[in-house]
């Protein structure tokens, strides 16, 4: 994962530029911004209107539908945490209170040691189950012990990026 | 000389380390002075043996799993790489009874072949369909989809060639091609190991589907959840790029077929057709009134095709060795071969592909092994979040679209989740409902706010409140839900909530009546 960088109006320009041509451009534009800043910032949206000569109505209501775009830049990292169903039946929700009690940290909540637990609908693994996303990288069959490191471990990145 | 290890790159043998166990056999192999090769193939669908290591021997592909980085300095020790024995080894690949069961024709090449190279594509009868199909006329192409029985694999089970020849049909300056694989149903993970494992099969699916209703412009919809697909993907469409088979001269004679990858942004409602062209043209994913129909008015107005990835993985072989051969395979009206996905609580889960017809039983219980846990199977979910539940005695039910209808189940796009003993069906009720709510587009009322009101009114028959009354007033909310809902988002939840309820009324009496009752 690129570490985000902060809002610059140019950079947003330039991005979004690139992709103005492309059919339906308004996802990838949201995407190629999210994944530079890290969230769409709400001066983009002016932006985005504009090149796209789309209301701002519109990219907002875009931005909003979807659960993936942040409004506000992160403020450390997140860890997708599968729950349904299939995981559900291999353990994911006893997996998920445990880490609500052991770590404290509320799934859903805010940022917790510099990371948040986000619930994840299924990231297709379904025979190797509870399973979470982080950083790119998928995680399987995970126990109190093993997700315990993992959110320790991305406690530990977020701290190194501040 | 240098040994051939195959390793798989395929998100499932990741998620338990199989990167780890590729960095030791080179590392290993590098410290004995061996030179191997690794290539990272897809999977092979046995996924409680992932990473499934395969060394290329002269007795055929040998394998070892589920390996962990830790086994690998004893693994060549053993002599593993030319086939050795160990604790680990398995036996060949291609005689393990869970292989030599299958049927598999779309997966044939999965987990066989490296899925990044053009070459291997070639050499294990890639691109024999796109060569067939440009060899006959679209309208015939269309006619051996047809013959083929083929239907939509997303869940609906709409006749292909029909939808193929409507498209085909259509008169317009442009048209489209759609893939969708915003694969969000829990329990499925063909599509994703489609894209790992042999992402030029889909897009060769693409090509001729492309060629054969006029297309020339396709888009691949991806879920964003799935990042090890997007990369694969990614890698497969420059290739196919740089060799030809997609760009201006695409189908020869200056005809040209472009075709792009478009990513997702976490809404599970976009795998409904309409709100994934609404998502596409980048808007909200807010579901569409039909008519119109996509096939005649789509993606920006224009007539466009759009099928599920496994529907159009089945369209090579079909094209390449004829629409008869594959409707030689199957039951009734469900005809070919289906990709069942086999997770949950299942002690070997996996990718199974059958013929229709097998039953659950044999899929769970022969291909599955039972629980994970041990505890007796208690419920079994077909066909993702808005498939039925349905009890043990069920499972001999055959897997066929008909069949599984008439029992008030559905076939959907092929998933299965296992639960035990354990599970609490009034518990599963309402999640049904809670995710309903969560990922509903909130165009249409029953959806919106029927799915919040479920929610709520299942959670007071689990707190014991009013348990009689409120089960009559969740019926009803289900009718409303099943006959007003513009898609089948908010249309099918009813599925698994009056499922639970039906086949499981012992998990909906009044708490203080249970408690007495153990």
């Amino acid at each position: 994962m690129t570490v985000p960088v902060a809002w610059d109006e140019n950079l947003a320009v330039e991005l979004i530029t690139e992709r103005s041509a492309l059919e339906g451009a308004m996802l990838p534009i949201l995407h190629a911004l999210q994944e530079k800043f890290g969230y769409v910032d709400s001066r983009a949206v002016a932006i985005v209107a504009n090149t796209l000569n789309v209301s701002r109505a519109e990219v907002f209501g875009t931005i909003s539908f979807y659960h993936d775009f942040k409004r506000q830049p992160p403020l450390g990292r997140t860890i997708k945490l599968c729950r349904a169903e299939a995981c559900q039946a291999r353990g994911a929700e006893e997996l998920a209170a445990h880490l609500e009690n052991s770590e404290g940290v509320q799934i859903d909540g805010g940022y917790h040691n510099g990371v948040r637990v986000e619930t994840a609908f299924c990231l297709g693994n379904c025979a190797l189950g509870p399973n979470a996303l982080f950083d790119g990288d998928i995680f399987g069959k995970l126990d109190p012990q093993s997700l315990s490191e993992l959110y320790a471990a991305a406690s530990r990145k977020a701290g190194a990026r501040q | 000389m240098s040994i051939r290890v195959y390793i798989p790159r395929d998100a499932a043998a990741l998620s338990v380390g199989a990167e780890a166990v590729a960095e030791a056999f080179r590392r290993e192999a590098a410290t004995r002075g061996q030179t191997v090769e690794i290539v990272r193939n897809g999977s092979r669908g046995m996924m409680w043996l992932e990473p499934l290591v395969e060394v290329e021997t002269d007795q055929g592909r040998i394998a070892y799993g589920p390996v962990s980085a830790r086994d690998v300095a004893s693994l060549l020790e053993a002599g593993a790489l030319q086939g050795g024995d160990h604790a680990l080894r398995l036996g060949p690949t291609d005689q393990l009874d869970w292989m030599k069961r299958q049927q598999r024709l779309t997966f044939e090449r999965i987990g066989v072949i490296d899925p990044l190279s053009l070459a291997d594509y070639c050499a294990h009868g890639g691109l024999k369909g796109l060569k067939a199909a440009l060899a006959m006329t679209p309208a015939d192409v269309v006619e051996q989809v047809r013959l083929s029985g083929l239907r939509g694999r997303g869940g609906a089970g709409f006749p292909a060639g029909i939808k193929w020849k409507t498209v085909h049909d259509a008169a317009a300056d442009r048209k489209y091609v759609v893939c969708n694989a915003d694969e969000g149903d829990s329990g499925t993970f063909a599509d994703r190991m489609i894209f790992e494992g042999d992402p030029f099969m889909l897009i060769e699916g693409m090509a001729i589907a492309a060629y054969a209703v006029g297309a020339t412009k396709g888009f691949i919809y991806l879920r964003s959840e799935y990042p090890h697909a997007a990369t694969a993907m990614e890698s497969a469409l420059n290739s196919a790029k740089q060799a030809g088979w997609i760009g201006r001269d695409a189908f020869g004679r200056g005809k040209p077929f472009d075709l792009e990858l478009r990513i997702g942004a976490g809404a599970y409602i976009c795998g409904e057709e309409t709100s994934l062209l609404e998502s596409l043209e980048g808007k909200r994913g807010i579901v569409r009134a039909k008519p119109p129909l996509p096939a005649l008015s789509g993606l920006f107005g224009k007539p466009t095709l759009i099928n599920n990835v496994l529907t159009l993985a089945a369209v090579p072989y079909i094209l390449a060795e004829g629409g008869k051969s594959y409707a030689d395979f199957g039951m009734g009206r469900s005809r070919g071969t289906l990709p069942v996905q086999l997770g949950g609580n299942v002690l070997h889960g996996g990718l199974i592909e059958l013929a229709f017809g097998v039953s659950l039983r044999e899929i769970i219980e022969g291909f599955g092994g039972g629980t994970a846990s041990g505890r007796p199977i208690r419920a079994v979910q077909v066909g993702g979040p808005l498939g039925a539940y349905i009890t043990e005695k069920e499972l001999d039910l055959p897997m066929d679209y008909e069949t599984l209808a008439a029992n008030r189940a559905m076939l959907g796009h092929g998933g299965i989740v296992v639960f035990d003993d354990t599970v609490d069906m009034a518990k599963m009720a309402r999640f049904a409902f809670h995710f309903c709510a969560k990922e509903s587009c909130g165009k249409c009322t029953p959806c919106r706010i029927g799915a919040t009101r479920g929610e709520e009114t299942v959670a007071k028959i689990i707190a014991g409140t009013n348990v009689e009354a409120n089960i009559a007033i969740v019926r009803d909310l289900c009718d409303v839900m099943t006959a007003g809902s513009l898609c089948a988002h908010g249309g099918l939840t009813p599925m698994p909530v009056l499922s639970a309820i039906d086949r499981f009324p012992e998990d909906f009496v009044p708490a203080e009546r249970k408690t007495a009752a153990e």
